[in-house]
Formats: structure tokens, sequence, C-alpha cells
């Protein structure tokens, strides 16, 4: 049932990215006004999917990588739809949703059998730190979606190449503005996702901090939103630094998730527990 | 006066910026003249309704008529005699359309598709002007009523449906645009004036309009700067104090005639860091220019000199021409609808003719049968009338209906034909598929 509901979700998301990639292009209202529905009909799948998998596996669906994936796209789609319905930031759709489209896509490629919790794993904690850190994601993913769209349209502006690509995307101060709200909801939920973690280490383990490679790569992780976070406080970093800062924050994010999980061996890797 | 068959015909004479230059369009404007120019086409005797439209890129008279050839020579008369030209002269620079292509034009003029800025609004306005004149004068009757009305619809469905009018196409306007492609909102943003030009006023009051805060003017001599400053709502500094207004200033226009660059890249670059590296937009009218055209390399500032503004302006011509094509085809279809409402006001003597065919044959069939209806009392007589009316009625009532319909759909001309053969009104029927002017002879003694 679980896997029925996520295949149609992955459908449903398609025909959405196709309708915001339709708006982007032509600039249709009403393409726009379609894959936004599309998508809030989606997400209700999803939303479905990802319960009916909690009840029948008996324990969150947080575990292995399809798991992991799947949340964050949700984590994503819902905080891009409380985002368009607070303050709504023009075709910002086109980049976010074909982004969530792709990770549905790579956790649709993991194994999706419900395999017993290992005893480790079983404990309160569990979906507390684990969703944390994947909002935590989510919400960089979507910054990251802006820092893009900001770099793009800075470079049309400083080149004075006013085209296609300038008259769809926002202003600069907009995608800047917006690229801070994610930080200032990102770094607290990373911070926070850390603590837990954290916690959780000393409960299992016995020790708060025990520098596996996850740890280390969450710690440097955090590093980077910090200083970033430190210096838009500090001395109003903005612009195109704040944005390539938050695109290398994101790749280490990124590597932090897969790369440590599937290379590095430690406490976290989902690897081993899939083989 | 025995009815006129032919149906009413639009004309369109003019010029415009491309056919005539400024001396021919003004003479032909006829505003030297004692007697309002609507009211000496309006008295042109083959012209039935008449709008008159003069601006300073166009001359346009459109009249409905019912006879479009005599209408043309007397209006080029007119102007030949009240605007004293000569005929070649006016024949060089003038347009003639007619029926279709009249109102092809009219939708395209009010639409600024044949503007000299395509996509300008003015235009509009000053067609709805002329509109106006005209039916406070009564020379606009139910054609051009409606075709104006139509008009004004075409061209707002257009402003509104393509993106005909939504690239700025003047310096100030482009640059008030892109400042809102770097702040989104101009609300809370402070600008700044170096020198005082005209240009530079213009692009600041596009500036307020555009929502901007504070305005601070500097300027070589200090009382220029205070004048301007007091007329745009803003304060007043010398040019030296230049370096640290900028901390505040969000979007610079700078416009001074100085032989040499006024701001250089190092200024800049040491008040980004007071300013927090909020986002700085330069635009540098000035030439030769005032500022480093280095400036722009440094982050979070932005700087446009007139040059890259001109390039702006023409790619957004070049995009309002794309758009233009768009506005085209509907304009097309309009005129063809228009041309189908035209059309089906041919029906209207044909459905006269067979409502006064159907009353003459009841008064007929009465006045026969006289001798017996004498004999009933006055209410019976009445009951009697009433009940002929009505049946006569009734009878036509679905044929008329019918000709109504089939000819704003498709083509009249069929359907009249038949009504034509089918109830005997005879002469009608020739006449009208020739589409004869003049005087129709019918057999049967109708009066208007």
């Amino acid at each position: 049932m679980h896997k029925f509901l996520f295949q149609i979700t992955v459908f449903i998301y398609f025909i959405s990215t196709v309708g915001f990639l339709v708006h982007i292009i032509t600039l249709r209202k009403d393409a726009e006004r379609i894959a936004s529905v599309v998508l809030s009909v989606g997400f209700g799948f999803h939303t479905a999917a990802v319960l009916v998998r909690w009840f029948a596996g008996g324990h969150p669906p947080l575990v292995n990588l399809h798991d992991s994936l799947s949340f964050m796209a949700w984590a994503m789609v819902g905080s891009f739809l409380l985002f368009q319905w607070r303050c709504k930031l023009k075709s910002l759709g086109a980049f976010v949703i074909p982004f969530a489209m792709i990770i549905m896509t790579a956790s649709s490629f993991q194994s999706k059998e419900i395999l017993p919790l290992p005893p480790a794993l079983k404990s309160i904690w569990l979906p507390i730190h684990a969703i944390i850190c994947l909002f935590a994601d989510a919400v960089f993913a979507l910054a990251f979606c802006i820092a893009i769209m900001f770099l793009l349209q800075e470079r049309q502006i400083k080149k004075k190449r006013l085209g296609a690509v300038f008259q769809r995307l926002p202003s600069l101060e907009t995608l800047d503005a917006m690229n801070e709200r994610c930080l200032t909801v990102g770094f607290p939920l990373l911070t926070l996702g850390i603590v837990t973690g954290s916690i959780w280490a000393e409960k299992a383990w016995g020790s708060y901090w025990s520098w596996d490679p996850k740890e280390t790569w969450s710690l440097i992780t955090w590093f980077i939103y910090a200083a970033l976070f430190h210096q838009r406080l500090t001395v109003g970093w903005r612009g195109r630094k704040a944005a390539i800062m938050t695109l290398i924050g994101f790749a280490v994010l990124v590597f932090t998730f897969l790369g440590v999980s599937l290379l590095l061996p430690g406490a976290h890797s989902y690897a081993t527990w899939l083989k | 006066m025995p009815l006129g068959l032919n149906r009413p015909q639009t004309v369109l004479l003019g010029v415009n910026h491309n056919t005539a230059p400024v001396e021919v369009r003004e003479r032909l404007s006829l505003s030297e003249n004692d007697t309002p120019a609507l009211r000496l086409f309006a008295e042109l005797p083959s012209c039935k309704e008449v709008v008159f439209l003069s601006t300073c890129n166009r001359v346009e008279v459109l009249v409905s008529t019912n006879r479009p050839d005599e209408v043309r020579e007397s209006i080029k008369g007119l102007w030949l005699d009240k605007g004293k030209m000569d005929s070649n002269t006016l024949q060089g620079a003038l347009y003639e359309y007619e029926g279709m292509s009249a109102i092809r034009h009219l939708f395209r003029v009010a639409s600024s598709l044949d503007s000299m800025v395509v996509g300008e609004p003015q235009i509009l306005g000053q067609l709805k002007d002329a509109y106006r004149m005209a039916s406070e004068a009564k020379t606009a009757g139910m054609v051009l009523n409606r075709l104006l009305h139509k008009a004004f619809s075409v061209a707002k469905r257009i402003r509104t449906e393509t993106r005909i009018a939504s690239h700025a196409v003047s310096i100030s306007y482009a640059a008030v645009e892109l400042a809102k492609k770097i702040f989104g909102d101009l609300a809370g943003k402070n600008g700044m004036l170096i020198g005082a030009g005209e240009m530079a006023e213009l692009a600041a009051q596009h500036l307020i309009a555009g929502g901007a805060d504070k305005l601070v003017v500097a300027n070589r001599t200090l009382s220029r700067a205070v004048y301007l400053a007091q007329s745009l709502g803003g304060s007043a500094i010398s040019l030296e104090e230049v370096g640290e207004a900028l901390v505040d200033a969000d979007i610079v226009i700078s416009s001074t005639g100085a032989p040499g660059i006024i701001l250089r890249k190092d200024q800049v670059k040491r008040i980004m860091r007071p300013r927090r590296h909020r986002l700085l937009f330069f635009i540098d009218i000035a030439v030769p220019r005032d500022i480093d055209p280095k400036v722009n390399d440094i982050d979070n500032v932005y700087l446009y000199d007139i040059d890259d503004l001109k390039g702006v302006i023409e790619f957004n011509k070049a995009e309002r021409e794309k758009e233009a094509s768009k506005a085209d085809r509907m304009v097309e279809a309009e005129v063809i609808k228009f041309m189908a409402w035209m059309e089906s006001l041919n029906v209207v003597p044909v459905i006269q003719h067979l409502q006064e065919k159907g009353e003459a044959v009841r008064q007929k069939e009465i006045s026969r049968s006289h001798k017996v209806l004498e004999s009933l009392n006055d209410e019976q007589q009445k009951a009697l009338d009433v009940l002929t009316r009505s049946i006569v009625q009734k009878i036509l009532q679905d044929p008329i209906i019918s000709i109504k319909k089939e000819a704003q759909e498709r083509n009249s001309e069929m359907i009249l034909d038949a009504a034509c053969r089918l109830f005997g009104i005879d002469g009608l029927k020739d006449t009208q598929s020739q589409q004869a002017k003049g005087i129709s002879d019918n057999s049967q003694d109708k009066t208007m």
C-alpha cells in the first residue's frame, strides 16, 4: 500500500514539475496555478504514504536511504507550499519542484522493503533527531534553489543581459531576503538536530560525541552555516557572497547526508544495514 | 423617402508620422480654422457619421457613409481647400482605407500598434477624447458608436493579454524598471541625484512615483540643488558631501556636466562596509560619464550608463514588436467579428420590407371584407384588429429571427436572397446582390 502511494506521489510530482517548467518557459499563469494545485494533491498522497509506512513498519520511516530521501522531499514540498502561501516568490517552483522530483526519483530507486529496526535505533530520539535534521536539510535545499536563482539573476544584471532569464526571476533583494529567511529557520534546526543527536548518542552509546564521520561532517556543515549566519548578522554580508556561501554549505550538507553514509563507515552508515 | 438598401460603409482617411512630415500633419489638423474641423467634416453631404482624430503623430478622419467614393473626394477637397495644400503632397502622404481595412486600421491605432513607439498608451486616451468630442457634437451614430467602443475594448484586451506595453522604452522609465528588478519594492529606498539636469529630474519623478522614500540632490551650484530638492520633496547637499551621503543612498542617478569622472571605484568601495553591503544601483546618464565604469565590478554594486540603458530600450522595443504580431492576430479576429455585425446591418431593410408587406396584406384583406365587418361594434372591430395583427406578427416572427441569426453567423446574402424570393419582395434581390448604392426600385409603396 505504501509503495503504491509512493508511486502515485512520484507520478503527481512529475506532472507538477512539468507544470512549473511550462510556466517558466511560456509564462502562462494558469500553468502555475494548475501545477500548485497538483502539487498540493501530491503532497497529500505523500503524507499518506509516509503515515501508512509508519504504521506498517511500527517505527518511524526514517531509517534507510529511501525513507530519508522521501521524507526530505516531503519536507521540501511542504516548506515550499508554506513559503508560496506566505510570500509568493516568482518562478521558485520551477527550481524547487524539479529538485524535489530528482530526490524522489533517487528515493524510488532505493529498496522500499521495511526491515526490522536495528536495536540501536529503538528510541524516541529517532523521530525527533531525524525529523529535525531532515527538515533542516529541506530548508537548506530551498535556500540552495533561491541562491541559484539569485546568482543567475545577479549575473544577468551585472552583465547587462536583460533577456528572458532576467524577466522570469524575482528581484535581487527579494531573493536575498528569502535566502536569509531560510537561513534563520534552517540554522537553528541544524543546531537542534546536532544537539538532539548528541543527546541520543549519550543515551545509546554513552558518549555525547565520538567523532564518527557523520558527526564530524555535520560539525563542518554547521560551521559553514554558522559563519554565514554570523557574517550576515554582524557585517551585513549579503548578495553574491552570501549566495555562494549558501551553495558551498549545501554541497557540504549533501556530502554529510549522502557521501558519509555511502562512502565512510561509521555508526550512522545506512549502507551497512542495507547490505 | 424611398428606402435605400445599401448598407453603411466605414471609410478612414489620414496621415501619420510615417507618411507625412510634421508640417503636413499640422495643416491637415485644420487647427487654424475658425470652425472646428469635426464640424467641417460633419457638414459634408455624403458623410453620415464622423470622428476626427488629431494628435501630434497623426491626423485621421473616420466616417460612416453610404457613398464611400463621394465622401473620399469631398474630404480630400476639404483638406486641399481649408488646409491650403496642393493635391500632390496630400495624395503622397494620405492613406485611405475602406470597410474591413478601415476597421483594422482603427483597431491597430487604438491598440497602439500603429504608434511611433509601439505600445505607448497615450493614443488610446487621445482616441477617446476624439470620440467624446464626436458624440458631444452628435456626429457619431450607430455605426461609429459601436465601432469606437469595440476599438476601446480591443485595445484594452490587447493591453492586458499581450505584453505589448510591459517593457520600458524611455531612458528614465527603463532605469526605474531596472531598479525594481534589483530592489523589488522601491518603498523605503533612498534616491540620490548627482547633478540636477532635466533627465535626472524626470528619472527622480519616476522613482518617487515608484515608491522611493527619501531623495537627496547634490549639485555644483547649491542653489539649483535646493530648488530641485524642494520641488521633488527632498534635501540638498553639495558635491563634496556625496561620498558620505552614499552610505544611505540606494539608487544614485548621476548627470553632471563634469568633463571627467567624479566618482571613483575606491570611493564607492570604501562605503560598502559602512552601508553593510546593501545593494547599490548607479545610473550614470551623463556624457561624458560621471562614474568610473569599474564601479560595476564591486560586489552588490550595479552601474548602468546611458549606453547600457539604450541597449535595454532597444531590446525592449524588439520585445514589443514581437508582442505586436500577437496583438495583430487578435485585431484580425475582432475585425472579422465586427464585419459580421456590419453585414448584419444589411438585414434591417429586408426585415422592414417584410413587416410592411405583412401589414399591407392585412390592411388590404380587411378593407376587402369591409362590408361584412362594418356591422360589428367598436369593441369587436378592435378585437379583430388585434387578432389580425398578431397573426401577421406570429407568422413573420420565425423568419425574422432566422434572418437575423443567419446573417450574423454566416454570409447574409444567401438568406436575404431566399427571404426576398419567398416573400416576393421584388427588386430587393438584385440590388442586394449587386451591393448597389442609391435607391431600390420596389413595387411596394413604402416610406421610411
